[in-house]
């Protein structure tokens, strides 16, 4: 089964604003390894080739944190969805 | 706004086994949960022991949701294309209440609403932003425009606990010292779960799996039958698949293990409900930060109160343990007038009696040992192999079963010096 048709399976509430941000800055000057493109669960990273940079499908996250984690320059910022937003586990 | 008692972040279940005990001492408690109910934002694997908190927890989980008491034990090591597998029962693990396979949402919302019913305050949807602070002590939390006082502020938000690292109690996480798990939950009747697992009503089965299933990185799969669901899925150390070469998709690793010959016929049918992640700490004993500091302690995962002992994984019994000795702590502090960080220092002392410290300390020396190829390829590779050679019989001569066992032990390895060395470290974890 493809990545997003089990990312659909689950419920999400998506906050018109992204709870991850991404200092492309830091991307562009610092990072060559672009470990986010492969770490994510829900592979939700892409690098977008005519903008040169990450982006990143928040609507999907699983807020495991592990690009945070893996995001060893620095370049993501990622905080928790606010409250009643983002995915809720109705197994977990 | 006048200060509540104890303000507890996170209703896992570290949380509400604190607002628990805290309830009970007559301690005003609201319990904060950022999602739209308690479990909603949570993940296990999951198996909880509850042996280990069968005194101090009983009342709390009578009656609760869980799943599946645990009588197989099973583990493979898997090659990647053979695979041998120990399957464990014992008249001692039917008749106890040893360990029960759980689902988060189900348990922590059941909790939550005994917690209710008790009158603790749980909130839901309600993200913590920042500490309030006083004098150099936590004072409270902060959501938005709103604010909590509280005399004391219990941290019991998971693995990633902002609140803990907000506090300074906690390091900054490390790739090196975090794995990312990933788990799907199959629909399968309950009778074929009884058929497929060899097992009765009510009864199921726990099984890691080593080797392939994380292509040789640190690591494993498991797989755990719940009522009328199978949760399955992949732990993979986060610094491991950084550093492997050529770099994997970590969203892949659970499908290649579906397609396994090993597993497809257990899950044969089996219908996808849902998918989830999180972060797992694995560095034990050595991971647990400051587990207090003034006006705030830290419980659960938040603490770093987890452990993989490579045959198992525990982390849930830790979590109502440690909660409940922050209560604990937390009455007494307030009784003597004093829930500085000295006063609440209590806690860590009620955690050394108990088997929490007791436990994660005796297998500190686990995470470096099991931190190395050998236990996700090597192993996992020669074991099979050495059992496919001893049973295939074809035209050619077969040697006598001991020099086949021999030669083959020598010839893979198994009797180098690297090896023995190994295993004589066996006994430092």
């Amino acid at each position: 089964m493809k990545i997003d048709e089990k990312l659909a399976l689950d419920a999400f509430k998506t906050d018109r604003e992204s709870h991850i941000l991404i200092d492309h800055d830091i991307c562009r000057s610092r990072c060559t390894l672009r470990h986010c493109l492969n770490i994510c669960p829900g592979h939700l990273y892409s690098f977008n080739e005519e903008g040169n940079e990450i982006v990143v499908e928040y609507a999907g996250c699983l807020e495991c944190g592990t690009c945070m984690v893996a995001c060893t320059e620095g370049a993501i910022q990622w905080s928790y969805p606010r409250g009643d937003f983002g995915v809720q586990y109705r197994y977990g | 706004m006048d200060k509540i008692d104890v303000v507890i972040v996170g209703a896992g279940l570290a949380g509400l086994s604190c607002a628990w005990v805290l309830s009970g001492h007559g301690l005003q408690v609201i319990v904060v949960e950022r999602g739209d109910f308690a479990g909603s934002k949570n993940v296990t694997g999951g198996r909880l022991y509850l042996k280990p908190v069968s005194g101090m927890a009983s009342e709390m989980l009578d009656g609760a949701p869980f799943e599946r008491k645990v009588v197989r034990e099973r583990w493979s090591l898997l090659g990647s294309t053979n695979s041998v597998s120990i399957d464990h029962t014992s008249d001692r693990f039917r008749d106890e209440d040893h360990s029960y396979t759980v689902l988060r949402a189900r348990l922590d919302r059941w909790l939550s609403e005994r917690l209710m019913a008790r009158g603790v305050f749980v909130v839901p949807k309600y993200r913590v932003d920042d500490l309030l602070w006083e004098n150099g002590a936590v004072a409270g939390i902060r959501a938005g425009a709103e604010e909590i006082p509280a005399h004391v502020v219990v941290a019991a938000d998971g693995v990633l606990s902002f609140m803990g690292r907000k506090a300074g109690l906690m390091p900054p996480l490390s790739p090196k010292t975090c794995a990312v798990g990933m788990k799907e939950v199959l629909e399968l009747s309950e009778e074929k779960i009884n058929d497929r697992f060899n097992v009765g009503d009510g009864e199921g089965v726990a099984h890691l799996f080593l080797g392939d299933v994380t292509k040789g990185v640190f690591g494993g799969g498991f797989l755990y039958t719940n009522k009328d669901t199978v949760s399955l899925g992949v732990v993979a150390g986060i610094g491991a698949m950084m550093g492997r070469i050529p770099a994997m998709d970590a969203s892949t690793l659970l499908d290649m293990f579906k397609e396994r010959y090993e597993m497809r016929r257990l899950l044969e049918g089996a219908k996808i409900v849902e998918y989830s992640a999180h972060v797992i700490p694995e560095a034990g004993y050595d991971g647990i930060g400051k587990l207090c500091g003034n006006g705030i302690l830290l419980a659960g995962d938040a603490a770093g109160l987890a452990l993989n002992m490579g045959v198992t994984v525990r982390g849930m019994e830790f979590a109502i343990a440690s909660g409940m000795a922050a209560a604990e702590a937390i009455v007494e502090a307030k009784a003597s007038g004093d829930l500085s960080e000295k006063g609440l220092s209590r806690y860590g002392e009620r955690l050394k009696e108990t088997f929490v410290l007791k436990d994660l300390e005796a297998s500190r020396n686990m995470p470096g040992y099991i931190d190395n190829g050998s236990f996700f390829s090597y192993y996992p590779e020669t074991f099979p192999g050495l059992l496919e050679k001893i049973m295939w019989f074809d035209e050619s001569p077969k040697g006598s079963l001991g020099k086949t066992l021999w030669k083959e032990l020598r010839s893979s390895g198994m009797l180098s010096v690297k090896r023995l060395i190994e295993l004589y470290r066996i006994r430092n974890i």
